[in-house]
């Protein structure tokens, strides 16, 4: 032990980062999210069931949770075919396309909320064509899930990129001289392989998707009970002053998105010991 | 099929169909769905921002974007990640030196902590400075005995922008300066070199490329953060109104294309941003692959 510390001790500014650091973190996150528990922890729990339990809250979160999940299933099929072409197939104009999967991180919620409605809405480029299906996707929940899976998108394609690039092709040309076919192979031998990949990915846009406001609010059409995702029914509750019912909604929301991350975590750790027990 | 070839040359193919790769229509169906699914979801959506922006000619276009309200909403973002940016630049290198130059208990810990404004709703990340700052909040009336005012005010909107960006910078820097090692820095130091000498000499040269990467990430978000600051904003036009906010105003208000035309300036700015990290990307794959190739060399 003092052997090690002597060692760490050649580089200075331990203190001095370590402090800042800290210090800096607790001001700007922590104490202001321990904030929310605090207050929550203050009201009486059948103030906090009334809240939790009331229609209009119950609707929201199974909205949210819900169409979150359908976009996160939406991105890991359609996120699969788009990394799966990035990787293996060449085409001209690929390293374009590459990069602009990153468009959702980089565009501004509210700029993808206003061009998705515009796009969507029964007179919109691409609306109209539902439109004429008999289908309304703009101020619906299927419009909260087309901006969810734009939000969602480049989490599963970055994940699933690395790990298909990697993949040792041995295990693929074992299975195709020993007479698999393409698709059993693909069952068999890629899927099973990407796996951990494909679920980390799902998870990471399930969580951004479920916290995601500004590409939706233009979107939903924001009608309570039917279209209000949990974010503004937090942002409503607020410009009601109605701030328990903002800390007690928020609280558990923070509360799902812990568990998600702790989930998130366990899954690359999974994921890594995966591909070093497949190294090996 | 070229690939495969030139790479086993002696392996006769015998098969019909290529073995590691699907039959031609499967790839064909394959790319095109890809091709139409990003069409779908990204490339029309930013091609209809420019269109809409410019829908009514490039006069009206200029008209939107030089008057007072939209001016003052670049005016107020400039001064924002002026402010947040700075503030979180120094907060990552000082947490990544940390987290990587020592070893101490609980290190998974905190980087798991800085990493949670990433998982926090931007609702709730602004709703939190509500209850500490806002009239009924913790701190509200005293605050309002002084006439301090952090919320529905400019200093509310730097505060929930540093909380939203503050993991970009330290996410960059912390995988690549543990990559890189102490073992420069630890060398410098023993031969009598100061600690910010050390930094600025070896530290900074080395991680310049991920710093200016995490820079690039941590300022796109701080533009275009749009949650957090429109809950403690109080939307006051020419006063606490950001672009993302006065995109919303405008478009709330029917006016649709100076609600574009704001919304074009974000996307040719978060465009931008892509490519610039595009170009850093390679730069800093160039970088660890020299290290790679001179730890080779030196057979470290």
């Amino acid at each position: 032990m003092t052997k090690k510390k002597k060692k760490q001790s050649v580089i200075p500014g331990f203190s001095m980062s370590m402090g800042l650091t800290l210090s800096y973190l607790t001001l700007i996150v922590l104490a202001p999210l321990s904030m929310l528990f605090i207050r929550a922890a203050g009201l009486n729990v059948s103030e906090i069931k009334h809240i939790l339990l009331s229609e209009r809250t119950l609707s929201a979160f199974a909205l949210s949770f819900g169409a979150s999940l359908i976009a996160a299933l939406i991105n890991c099929i359609f996120g699969f075919i788009v990394a799966w072409v990035l990787v293996r197939y060449t085409f001209p104009g690929k390293v374009f396309f590459d990069a602009f999967v990153d468009l959702p991180f980089a565009l501004p919620t509210a700029v993808a909320g206003i061009s998705l409605t515009s796009l969507y809405m029964t007179s919109g480029w691409i609306g109209r064509y539902f439109h004429i299906l008999g289908i309304k996707v703009a101020y619906t929940r299927i419009g909260i899930i087309v901006a969810l899976t734009f939000i969602g998108l480049p989490f599963v394609v970055r994940t699933l990129q690395p790990v298909l690039s990697d993949m040792d092709k041995q295990a693929e040309e074992a299975a195709v001289s020993l007479g698999a076919s393409r698709w059993k192979t693909f069952i068999h031998v890629i899927l099973p392989e990407i796996s951990p990949a494909l679920l980390t990915g799902f998870a990471l846009a399930l969580a951004r998707a479920i916290g995601e406001y500004g590409s939706v609010v233009f979107i939903s059409g924001n009608m309570p009970n039917r279209t209000e995702i949990v974010p503004l029914l937090i942002m409503t509750r607020l410009e009601e002053y109605d701030y328990s019912g903002a800390t007690v909604i928020a609280a558990f929301m923070l509360i799902v998105s812990f568990l998600l991350l702790l989930m998130i975590n366990l899954l690359q750790g999974w994921g890594q010991r995966f591909q070093e027990a497949e190294k090996l | 099929m070229k690939d495969y070839r030139s790479k086993n040359e002696d392996v006769p193919v015998r098969l019909k169909t290529h073995p590691l790769t699907e039959p031609w229509p499967i790839r064909l169906l394959l790319t095109a769905v890809a091709f139409i699914f990003l069409g779908l979801f990204l490339i029309m959506p930013l091609v209809i921002v420019f269109y809409n922006a410019l829908a009514e000619g490039f006069i009206a276009f200029k008209n939107v974007i030089t008057n007072s309200e939209a001016l003052s909403s670049i005016r107020l973002t400039l001064i924002v990640i002026g402010l947040a940016v700075p503030m979180n630049i120094v907060f990552g290198i000082l947490a990544a030196w940390a987290v990587t130059k020592f070893s101490f208990r609980g290190k998974q810990i905190l980087i798991s902590f800085i990493d949670l404004p990433l998982t926090v709703s931007p609702v709730i990340s602004g709703t939190v400075f509500i209850l500490i700052f806002g009239l009924h909040g913790v701190l509200g009336e005293w605050l309002n005995s002084i006439h301090v005012k952090i919320v529905f005010a400019v200093p509310g909107i730097v505060l929930a922008t540093i909380f939203v960006t503050l993991p970009y910078v330290a996410r960059e820097l912390i995988p690549l300066m543990q990559a890189q090692g102490s073992s420069d820095e630890e060398a410098a130091v023993t031969l009598g070199a100061s600690g910010w000498k050390t930094f600025f000499k070896i530290t900074l040269p080395n991680i310049k490329w991920g710093l200016f990467y995490g820079v690039i990430l941590c300022t796109a978000r701080a533009i275009g953060e749009f949650g957090a600051v429109s809950v403690v904003s109080g939307h006051i036009r020419g006063k606490t109104v950001t672009m993302p906010l006065e995109v919303e105003i405008l478009y709330n208000e029917y006016n649709f294309s100076a609600a574009f035309s704001i919304a074009s300036l974000l996307a040719l700015l978060s465009l931008a941003a892509m490519g610039l990290k595009k170009l850093t990307q390679n730069k800093t794959e160039k970088v660890a692959l020299e290290h790679e190739k001179f730890l080779n060399i030196t057979g470290v």
